[in-house]
């Protein structure tokens, strides 16, 4: 009742609720004994649209216990459970209640469970079949949504199975990731670059960093751009710059689309990828689990 | 345009719109039930499942639905009480103005346009519009009651009624919302009072626009069908009452497990469990009218439509209540158990009565005894009930499997299933929905097909209004 909170909305809530459980069988029981006239064709005498008439045989028995039954059930429930405004009812029952003894529950079944792992190093529980398990149906549940089941990624959600890091694949970085998040930005860069055929030379740059076919001239007009502009970030070898989440550009791994016009776009339009924080959400023994999971896919 | 001729004019218009609609909506139907299997058939945006669903809802129950309450309660108010309809020129205009709500929705949904309320989707400017066509309704209904001829007003007009000013008010109150532009709003409430207006208002759609609206049609053409007086008076009297009464507090069971105060949740809980014997009332009292005339059931299709539909309605209000508790709803909540649930409702209950009342009505209206074939009114109905046996159990056995599947748990605390593997297993339930889908939609073309040979070349016709049974100038002389 916290939006109402003064007392007698509780006594209100109350009042209303048990005049109107009341009324209903007020109701059954005033017009099961009501005599109405019927004629001795056994209808009340009224004919609408030529042929319509009424009989008014009694209230089937069984109807009326069943009527009489659900108040009568509703009466308990209300004593029990809470209901009548503020009456919190006889057990006390409040689903945040429930929620958290549930919950506590849960943790006193499986917390020692979680317990014996979250003692193992991470590197050590990777290779733990067990942990591998419960790592793999915590990943189902909680990442694969994003990242897949096969933990393969698809477009603009990487891949945690290539030893492919943005921001770091030893346990401590990936650990990171999952309690923090991690939010991508690539700006974009389409103006500043000039126009498309600026942003055309620059790619053809990054294929050569990358060992991929490229033209040449077009290579040699981006390298001073990429120079000016990107290498900040993704370093002048184009291998990144994990510590900024900053990809790697010479591995031929394409985020956002390995086509000329997908990577055309990330350049001159930008991109941006968002890993939420499961902070909070999952519990300690949750995040070592995925994390040792995480861990051993690349491994 | 007599006083001594009932206008038919309006109610055969709202009955053909009513075919039209129906064929539309489920058309609708059909492409979401096919994308959920097949998501390559979200082919646009704006042929997308998410704006396609708004519109199925909208198209079955405010467009068909809609018109057939329209033409049913027009057809149903003159004639007991035989008077012609109140007011010509605003029944005209309550025709016209559905028709262009209804084209309203047609375009917004699809293009994006939402109030995100669930059947209460249309923009502002549509809610206006909605508002002055449902007052010239509530003034054409109840002007037409007001001038009635017979001493008492029939008990299908109670619901009628009670359907009408109802949903008036729910539609108010839920739809209250501050236009940013054009079509552009945000609901007056927030958060969980803005939850629990939301469903105060959905589940009295449900209870008014789609339970007493529809048991106002089942009061007037079974007896009429059957050639039987109805049951009980008293029963009418008593489940009517408690009916819209008890009606008005069951919202809350769509909130189980939420934000809402858990005293709501619990009134909501208890209140749909009183609500189902009301809810029985009614199909008892349909269904005991054919004391005496069972025999028909077994070579009047139209009977059979209607009295079928009654035993749907048993079976969802029944259902209803059970859902409504909170331990069974834990297991059913989002899962298609509620889609099979509302299907019983949908296409049992309000499908098959207003199809057995068009094909009571239809013909009438248009001056003729009845359908061009009974045959095809016998083939309908089997198509359509077998459809719906098939719809219905596949949903419950998907909502049931998916319900356990989210629900159990390893050895070592983690799911045993991801949610991935329960839409899985859900294909071939989705496949079986398809096709009772098929079937039911198929049934209404056989429908379109009959009532075309039944209308085609017939001329307007205006029926004259008999003169008072001789019983109720006795009774009341």
């Amino acid at each position: 009742m916290s939006d109402f909170t003064h007392d007698a909305w509780g006594i209100y809530v109350a009042v209303i609720t048990l005049v109107s459980i009341v009324a209903c069988l007020v109701l059954l029981f005033g017009f099961s004994s009501q005599r109405v006239p019927v004629n001795d064709v056994g209808t009340t005498g009224h004919v609408w649209d030529e042929n319509l008439e009424e009989r008014n045989n009694p209230l089937p028995r069984w109807w009326m216990w069943l009527f009489v039954i659900t108040v009568i059930f509703g009466f308990i429930y209300l004593a029990l459970y809470p209901g009548l405004g503020a009456f919190a009812g006889k057990y006390g029952w409040t689903s945040a209640g429930a929620y958290k003894s549930e919950q506590a529950e849960a943790a006193a079944t499986y917390g020692p469970l979680v317990d014996k792992f979250l003692k193992q190093d991470v590197k050590v529980l990777a290779g733990n079949a067990e942990a591998r398990q419960m790592g793999q149906r915590l990943f189902l549940t909680y990442c694969a949504q994003c990242h897949g089941s096969d933990a393969g990624g698809s477009r603009g959600f990487p891949s945690l199975k290539d030893n492919d890091w943005l921001h770091g694949g030893d346990p401590q970085a990936i650990r990171l990731s999952i309690v923090q998040g991690r939010e991508g930005m690539m700006p974009p860069m389409g103006a500043a670059l000039g126009g498309d055929e600026d942003v055309r030379d620059v790619m053809h740059y990054v294929f050569r960093l990358g060992g991929r076919t490229f033209d040449g001239i077009r290579a040699t007009r981006g390298k001073a751009k990429f120079d000016a502009m990107c290498a900040v970030c993704h370093k002048p070898d184009g291998k990144g710059n994990m510590a900024i989440g900053a990809p790697n550009l010479a591995d031929d791994i394409w985020l956002h689309g390995a086509t000329d016009a997908a990577i055309m776009e990330s350049i001159s339009k930008g991109r941006k990828g968002s890993m939420p924080s499961h902070e909070g959400f999952l519990d300690e023994g949750k995040v070592h689990l995925l994390t040792a999971y995480v861990y051993g896919l690349s491994r | 345009m007599q006083d001594n001729t009932y206008n038919y004019k309006v109610v055969r218009q709202f009955s053909i719109m009513a075919v039209v609609w129906g064929i539309v909506g489920m058309l609708v139907g059909l492409i979401l039930a096919a994308q959920l299997i097949w998501p390559e058939l979200n082919l646009t945006p704006w042929l997308s499942y998410g704006r396609l669903r708004p519109l199925h809802t909208n198209a079955v129950i405010f467009a068909f639905g809609g018109c057939a309450l329209f033409a049913s309660s027009y057809y149903v108010a003159q004639r007991t009480c035989h008077v012609r309809l109140f007011c010509g020129s605003l029944a005209a205009f309550t025709f016209w103005g559905w028709q262009v709500v209804i084209m309203a929705a047609a375009i917004t949904l699809p293009l994006g346009y939402t109030s995100a309320k669930e059947y209460a989707e249309l923009e502002w400017p549509i809610d206006i519009l909605i508002t002055l066509v449902w007052v010239s309704y509530a003034v054409v209904f109840f002007g037409t009651l007001a001038k009635r001829k017979t001493p008492h007003i029939y008990v299908a007009n109670w619901f009628f009624g009670a359907f009408i000013l109802t949903v008036a008010v729910l539609h108010l109150v839920n739809s209250a919302e501050v236009p940013v532009t054009f079509w552009k709003s945000y609901s007056a409430y927030a958060g969980v009072q803005d939850a629990m207006i939301q469903w105060w208002y959905g589940h009295n759609a449900v209870g008014f626009f789609l339970t007493a609206g529809f048991l106002g049609m089942m009061y007037y053409f079974i007896p009429k069908q059957a050639e039987r007086p109805v049951y009980s008076y008293r029963l009418s009297v008593v489940h009517f009452w408690a009916l819209i009464f008890t009606y008005m507090w069951a919202g809350p069971h769509h909130l189980h497990y939420t934000a809402l105060p858990d005293w709501a949740q619990s009134l909501g809980m208890v209140f749909s469990l009183i609500l189902l014997a009301p809810s029985w009332g009614g199909m008892i009292n349909g269904i005991m009218t054919l004391s005496g005339a069972w025999h028909k059931l077994r070579t009047d299709p139209i009977l059979k439509f209607l009295v079928v539909s009654l035993s749907f309605y048993g079976m969802s209000t029944f259902e209803g209540p059970m859902m409504a508790i909170k331990t069974v709803n834990a297991l059913s909540h989002y899962t298609d158990w509620t889609v099979g649930h509302v299907h019983s409702g949908a296409l049992g209950w309000v499908g098959l009565v207003s199809i057995g009342t068009l094909y009571y009505m239809i013909p009438r209206v248009f001056g003729r005894n009845e359908m061009h074939s009974i045959k095809a009114i016998t083939l309908h109905f089997w198509v359509a009930t077998i459809g719906i046996v098939l719809y219905i159990a596949a949903m419950w056995i998907a909502g049931v499997m998916q319900g356990l599947m989210w629900r159990a748990v390893n050895d070592d605390g983690t799911l045993t299933y991801t949610f991935v593997e329960s839409v899985k297993a859900t294909y071939p339930y989705y496949m079986i929905r398809l096709l009772g889908g098929v079937l039911y939609f198929s049934g209404m073309l056989i429908m379109a097909w009959n009532i075309w040979k039944t209308v085609v070349g017939q001329r307007p016709f205006d029926a004259l209004i008999p003169a008072l049974h001789p019983a109720n100038t006795l009774a009341h002389a």
